[in-house]
C-alpha cells in the first residue's frame, strides 16, 4: 500500500483517537477531583456525566468569540492557533504500539519514526511557549501580561532539567527514536523483572523518572506550577481576554501537553507498550481480567440500584465491558490491543497522577518555584547525569 | 519533491526575513525571525543534516528567540519611530546594496574554490552519533573551548547584573 494512503488512514485514526482522549480526559478530571472533595462530578447530562464534554463542545462553540477592543488583532488570533498545533503535532510521533498486520498490510502504531524523535518533541514544547507568551502580550491586559511573562520564564527555566533527566535515559538506551527506545527496554531480568529504563542497569533511572514528572508539571503549567493563571492573583492569567474557541484551543492544548509529557515518560522511563511481566505469567490476561471485574461491578451494582436509572445504564455499561473483556481474548484482535492497552494503561497511571497532584497540593509561591528549579532540581539532574555517564561508561 | 520543498521553504526563509525588516513593531520582527529558524530548520533536515536542523530548533528557534520575545515583552517597546532620512539616502541605498552584492559574490567566486554544488539527500552523516563522534573526537578542542567561552559569557552577565543592583 502507498506509503501516503497509510499515513493518511493512520493519521485520521490517530486525530480521531486523541480528540476524543482530550475531551474526555477532562471528563476524568473533574470526576476524579470531585471524588477527591466529596462531590459526585457532572451527572447531569448523560448517564454519570458521560456526554458532559459533548455539551461543552457545543456550548465553546456555539458561545459569541468576543474581541476586546485593545487587542493587538492578529497575534491575538494567532496565539491560540500556535498553541494548539505545537500541542498537536508530537502526537504523531509517539508509538502507541509495536508493528502489527492488519488485512496483509505490516505496519508499526505509530504515524511516523523519526530519527530524532524525541529532539523534535523537545524543539517542538519550547515552540509551544510562543502560544502562551503572545497569548499574554496581545491581551493588553495587565494580568495576562504577567501571566505570560510567569509562563515563558517558567518553561524556560524548567526545560533545563527536563533535557538533562532525558538525557540520563538515552545515554543508556543508545538512540534517538522512539521506537529504539521501546526496543531497547524489551525482555525481562531473572525472568520477571522487566528491562524497563527504571529498573535496567547498570543505573535503574527513578531520580531521572522523578525529575521528568516534575519538570513536565511546570512545562504544562498544571498545578502546584500553574502559576501563569494562578486565578487569586491574575484572574485567568494568560487566557483571562479568551472566549469561545479560543479559550478552548489553550485547553485543548494543555491536556495534549499533559499527554504528551505522560506518553514520554511511558516510553523513556516505563517502556513504552511492553507488559509489566511476561506472558508465560499470564500478563495477556491482565486486560480481560480487569474488564471482567468491571462489568462484575457494574451487575452486582444494577442488583441493588441507588438510582432509579441505574437499573437501565449500568447493565448496559456491564455488557460494554464484558464485550470489552472478550475481544482481549480473540488472538486477531490480541495482538492490535494488548500493546495499546499497556500503553494506554502507564499513560493513564501517569495522566491520573498529575490529576491527584492537582486534587491534592497547593500552589507554590513564584520565587519558590524558581528555586526549586535552578537551585534544587538542575543541580540534581546533572548529578544525575554524570553519575549515569560514569556508570554506562564503566559497564 | 525534494525541489518543490526547498523552494517552497526558501520562499518562506526570505518571506519572513523581508517582513522582519520591513515590520515596524518590534514582536513582529522577533516573530519573523522565528520564521526564518524553523525554515532554516527545515531545509537542515532536507539536506541531511536531522541533528543541526533539531538543534536549530530547540535552540534558535525556541531558547533564543522566546528570550528575545520575553525582553520585548519586559521592555514594553511601543512602535519603531520612522527617521527622517535625505532624499539620496532613501532612493540611492538599494541599487548601491545590489552593486555590494555583485562585488562579494564575484570575490567569492574568484577566490574560493569551485564547489559541486548540493544535491538532496546526498550527505548522510548529519546523524547524531556522527556528530558526536567527531565533535569528540576531531574537533574536541574548539568545543571544549566553546563551553569555556560560554561560562565566561555566564560569568561576565551575572557580573554586570550584580553591579546593577548595588
Amino acid at each position: 500500500m502507498p506509503y501516503l494512503i497509510l499515513a493518511l488512514i493512520k493519521t485520521v485514526l490517530v486525530v480521531a483517537i486523541i480528540m476524543h482522549v482530550l475531551a474526555y480526559l477532562q471528563w476524568v478530571e473533574r470526576k476524579v477531583i470531585a471524588h477527591v472533595q466529596l462531590r459526585v462530578g457532572p451527572r447531569r447530562v448523560g448517564p454519570h456525566g458521560l456526554l458532559q464534554p459533548l455539551a461543552d463542545v457545543i456550548k465553546l462553540i456555539t458561545k459569541e468569540g468576543l474581541i476586546p477592543s485593545h487587542v493587538h488583532t492578529v497575534f491575538y488570533f494567532l496565539a491560540p492557533f500556535l498553541a494548539v498545533v505545537f500541542a498537536l503535532i508530537p502526537m504523531a510521533l509517539i508509538p502507541y504500539g509495536g508493528d502489527i498486520t492488519v488485512f496483509g498490510v505490516h505496519t508499526s502504531m505509530q504515524v511516523t519514526d523519526v530519527s530524532v524523535g524525541i529532539l523534535l518533541v523537545l524543539g517542538l514544547s519550547g515552540m509551544g511557549v510562543y502560544g502562551v507568551a503572545l497569548a499574554g502580550w496581545a491581551s493588553n491586559n495587565k494580568y495576562s501580561l504577567m501571566g505570560g511573562l510567569r509562563s515563558s520564564a517558567q518553561m524556560i527555566s524548567y526545560e533545563l532539567p527536563m533535557a538533562m533527566a532525558i538525557a540520563a535515559p538515552l545515554l543508556m538506551l543508545n538512540t534517538l527514536s522512539f521506537r529504539g527506545m521501546v526496543d531497547g527496554q524489551a525482555g525481562f531480568y531473572f525472568g520477571f523483572l522487566p528491562k524497563w529504563i527504571v529498573f535496567q542497569g547498570p543505573f535503574p533511572q527513578v531520580i531521572s523518572f522523578l525529575l521528568f514528572i516534575t519538570a513536565g508539571f511546570a512545562e504544562t503549567n498544571r498545578v502546584p506550577f500553574d502559576l501563569p493563571e494562578a486565578e487569586n492573583e491574575l484572574v485567568a492569567g494568560f487566557h483571562t481576554e479568551y472566549s469561545s474557541m479560543q479559550f478552548a484551543a489553550f485547553f485543548m492544548a494543555e491536556y495534549a501537553n499533559m499527554i504528551t509529557v505522560s506518553a514520554i515518560a511511558t516510553i523513556l522511563f516505563l517502556g513504552g507498550w511492553h507488559p509489566l511481566w511476561p506472558a508465560e505469567y499470564g500478563s495477556k490476561f491482565v486486560p480481560t481480567v480487569i474488564f471482567g471485574l468491571s462489568a462484575l461491578v457494574c451487575f452486582s451494582h444494577a442488583a441493588s440500584p441507588a438510582r432509579p436509572f441505574d437499573r437501565i445504564t449500568l447493565p448496559v455499561f456491564g455488557v460494554i465491558f464484558l464485550g470489552i473483556a472478550g475481544a482481549f481474548l480473540v488472538p486477531v484482535i490480541q495482538t492490535v490491543l494488548l500493546p495499546l492497552f499497556w500503553f494506554g494503561a502507564k499513560t493513564g497511571t501517569i495522566l491520573f497522577v498529575f490529576i491527584w497532584v492537582r486534587a491534592t497540593l497547593p500552589r507554590f509561591r513564584y520565587d519558590q518555584l524558581m528555586r526549586f528549579a535552578w537551585t534544587f532540581l538542575f543541580p540534581l539532574a546533572i548529578a544525575n547525569l554524570f553519575l549515569t555517564g560514569l556508570l554506562v561508561a564503566l559497564s | 519533491m525534494d525541489v518543490i520543498l526547498f523552494l517552497l521553504f526558501a520562499g518562506v526563509a526570505v518571506i519572513c526575513a523581508i517582513n522582519l525588516v520591513l515590520q515596524t513593531h518590534p514582536i513582529s520582527s522577533a516573530l519573523s525571525l522565528v520564521g526564518v529558524m524553523g525554515a532554516l530548520a527545515l531545509i537542515y533536515l532536507q539536506l541531511g543534516g536531522e541533528f543541526i536542523a533539531m538543534a536549530q530548533l530547540i535552540v534558535y528557534a525556541g531558547a533564543v528567540m522566546v528570550l528575545f520575545v520575553f525582553v520585548i515583552m519586559l521592555l514594553n517597546e511601543g512602535k519603531e519611530r520612522k527617521m527622517q532620512r535625505k532624499l539620496w539616502v532613501r532612493w540611492g541605498g538599494p541599487p548601491l546594496l545590489f552593486v555590494f552584492v555583485a562585488i562579494m559574490a564575484t570575490v567569492v567566486e574568484h577566490f574560493l574554490p569551485p564547489s559541486e554544488g548540493v544535491t538532496f539527500g546526498a550527505f548522510t552523516k548529519g546523524t547524531a552519533e556522527a556528530i558526536g563522534t567527531k565533535l569528540f573526537t576531531v574537533y574536541l578542542l574548539p568545543f571544549e573551548v566553546t563551553s569555556v567561552l560560554i561560562l565566561i559569557a555566564i560569568v561576565g552577565a551575572i557580573v554586570l547584573a550584580r553591579k546593577e543592583i548595588d
